[in-house]
């Protein structure tokens, strides 16, 4: 069930990418329409974090292409933002909040400028967006993980783009920081961005966005959240695994325990 | 204090600052031992230099050792990243191995070449008074070493209030820097360039062992002292400043020599810093938890 729409945010044509040449993503063929939440879901080692980096230019790619707003990535670099994972920087690194938030502004700086009072503007906005402005001049290392992945999403916010891809951005922190952080996307979304986020947890998955990417090496589904993530799709996506995963969901159920705790657990 | 021990510790103080500066960017990005491979990597670029030109004329020999310094980076990079050898393991296996064909070099060519193993390894800062750069007219400008290492500083400078934000953005999180449009490849070998560069100009004066000490030990002492980069580097640059001003008097009192004297002080800054310091020293990590857990609670 792979779904096309017309005049895509993200076009992503044909894409093959392998690490030591084994390939991770196989002939990834879809498009993402405007103002939507995405979510790319699929098991471990799927190539979820993969796709946005092939997408981001990070890595390179063995075949086809990626349009954003039906341009080359280069063309309109301003126009996206990325948010890595939380565990891919040393978060003792002698930084403040608001010098990560600010990182945002740097590429509109170009090659001389440097950060002034307007980008310090711009960061302590994007700070207040996310509830970290009291923490602004806190040392990042002395932040709890939730708050850490706040600024991350601050730095995204100040770069003002209008696709946002992010990897993961749910690991690793509290209920009350996820709902915050989903209110915000969704904020986002409302206001016309276009939001994909690479997701762990099946339960959410249905509330949380408009728009489905199922994927496990290959493209298994990409459409609307009620044709995509449905038992057949998930079976095709999680193979075996799916089914003592709901069958674990179903016996808590019956008991009455909350939903939250059949969460799967992250790595 | 007479005019050479103002020109010793002078040069001292300039090495010093140049390496520390360095060393800051160095030791965030995990990489303070790739100073110490290139400080060691130039020499057969030195060597080679010396053999094609015949002279020890400055800017052969600073183009020779530039060259090899950012090829031994390429090289530890081509290792790590292609051969898949630990990044320590690919940066001993390169650094030795160069080093050695320029100790090679030097023994073969002996006759020819105007330089030494300890020369290379040790220096000799109490001689820098010594080479004095002298204008056609006669007028005597000082040390040539202080001219070349200034120069060198000037450069640095420039470089690091220009370009702080991509060199802080590249070390901080690469991927970021990537997807925003940096190149983090350009400016990973422009600051390995600088390295060389720096590594080279101070060589002749403070040898390589006291080039590794400065780039590594006063930015791991400024790193314990502050948690904000521009900080760091004014207090990395001030603590190698002292350490080589005091070693100095060290040496002078002690009769030894200076580069061992400096070095040591160096290390003694860093304890002084590691049991001191207010945010990240012994005595203040007891008292932390207390700390943090009343900032949290507001």
């Amino acid at each position: 069930m792979i779904q096309h729409v017309t005049n895509p945010v993200l076009e992503v044509h044909d894409l093959t990418v392998s690490y030591q040449r084994k390939p991770v993503l196989w002939d990834v063929d879809l498009t993402l329409p405007q103002q939507a939440l995405v979510g790319i879901i699929g098991p471990n080692g799927a190539g979820k974090s993969t796709l946005i980096k092939a997408i981001m230019g990070l890595l390179p790619l063995n075949s086809g292409f990626v349009e954003l707003f039906g341009k080359p990535l280069e063309e309109v670099r301003k126009r996206v933002s990325y948010v890595p994972q939380r565990e891919s920087v040393d978060w003792d690194f002698p930084a403040s909040a608001l010098d990560v938030a600010m990182m945002g502004t740097y590429g509109q700086l170009g090659l001389f400028r440097r950060p002034g009072s307007r980008e310090k503007k711009l960061a302590m906005e994007a700070l207040e967006k996310v509830g970290m402005q009291d923490f602004a001049n806190r040392q990042i290392s002395q932040l709890s993980g939730g708050q850490q992945q706040r600024v991350f999403l601050s730095r995204a916010l100040a770069q003002d783009a209008d696709l946002y891809l992010m990897d993961e951005p749910f690991a690793g922190v509290d209920i009350a920081t996820e709902t915050a952080i989903i209110e915000l996307l969704r904020l986002m979304r409302d206001n016309g961005k276009t939001v994909v986020v690479v997701h762990h947890d099946l339960q959410s998955a249905q509330d949380y966005f408009d728009w489905i990417i199922l994927l496990n090496m290959r493209l298994v589904a990409s459409g609307p959240t009620e044709e995509t993530l449905t038992p057949p799709l998930l079976e095709k996506t999680y193979g075996g695994r799916l089914t003592e995963l709901s069958r674990v969901s179903e016996l808590l159920q019956k008991k009455q325990f909350p939903i939250r705790e059949t969460k799967p657990t992250r790595k | 204090m007479n005019i050479d021990a103002f020109w010793i510790i002078l040069t001292g103080a300039l090495v010093a600052i140049c390496c520390s500066l360095l060393g800051c960017f160095l030791i965030l990005r995990r990489m303070a031992m790739v100073g110490d491979a290139i400080s060691h990597a130039v020499l057969p670029g030195i060597v080679l230099a010396f053999l094609f030109s015949g002279s020890r004329e400055v800017w052969t020999m600073l183009i020779g050792a530039a060259l090899l310094g950012v090829a031994c980076t390429f090289l530890i990079e081509f290792f790590h990243k292609k051969a898949r050898v630990q990044a320590d393991a690919s940066i001993g296996v390169t650094f030795t191995t160069l080093f050695a064909l320029g100790i090679i070099l030097i023994s073969v060519y002996a006759g020819k070449v105007d330089l030494d193993q300890d020369c290379v390894l040790y220096g000799e800062i109490a001689y820098v008074p010594l080479d004095i750069w002298l204008t056609e007219s006669g007028l005597n400008m000082g040390p040539r070493t202080v001219w070349i290492i200034g120069g060198v500083l000037v450069l640095l400078l420039l470089f690091i209030t220009v370009f702080y934000k991509q060199l802080y953005l590249t070390s901080f999180d690469p991927a970021f820097a990537t997807a925003i449009g940096l190149s983090t490849t350009l400016w990973y070998y422009l600051l390995m360039g600088a390295v060389s560069l720096t590594t080279v100009a101070a060589f002749e004066s403070v040898g390589a062992i006291l080039v590794v000490a400065l780039m590594v030990g006063p930015p791991a002492t400024a790193y314990l002292l502050t948690d904000d980069l521009k900080k760091m580097l004014v207090l990395s640059a001030l603590a190698g400043t002292i350490a080589s001003a005091a070693g100095f008097y060290l040496a002078l009192w002690l009769n030894g020599s200076v580069a061992g004297a400096i070095s040591v002080i160096i290390g003694l800054q860093f304890l002084l810093a590691f049991v001191f310091s207010p945010s990240h020293g012994l005595l203040a990590k007891r008292r932390q938890p207390i700390a943090v857990m009343k900032a949290n609670a507001v």
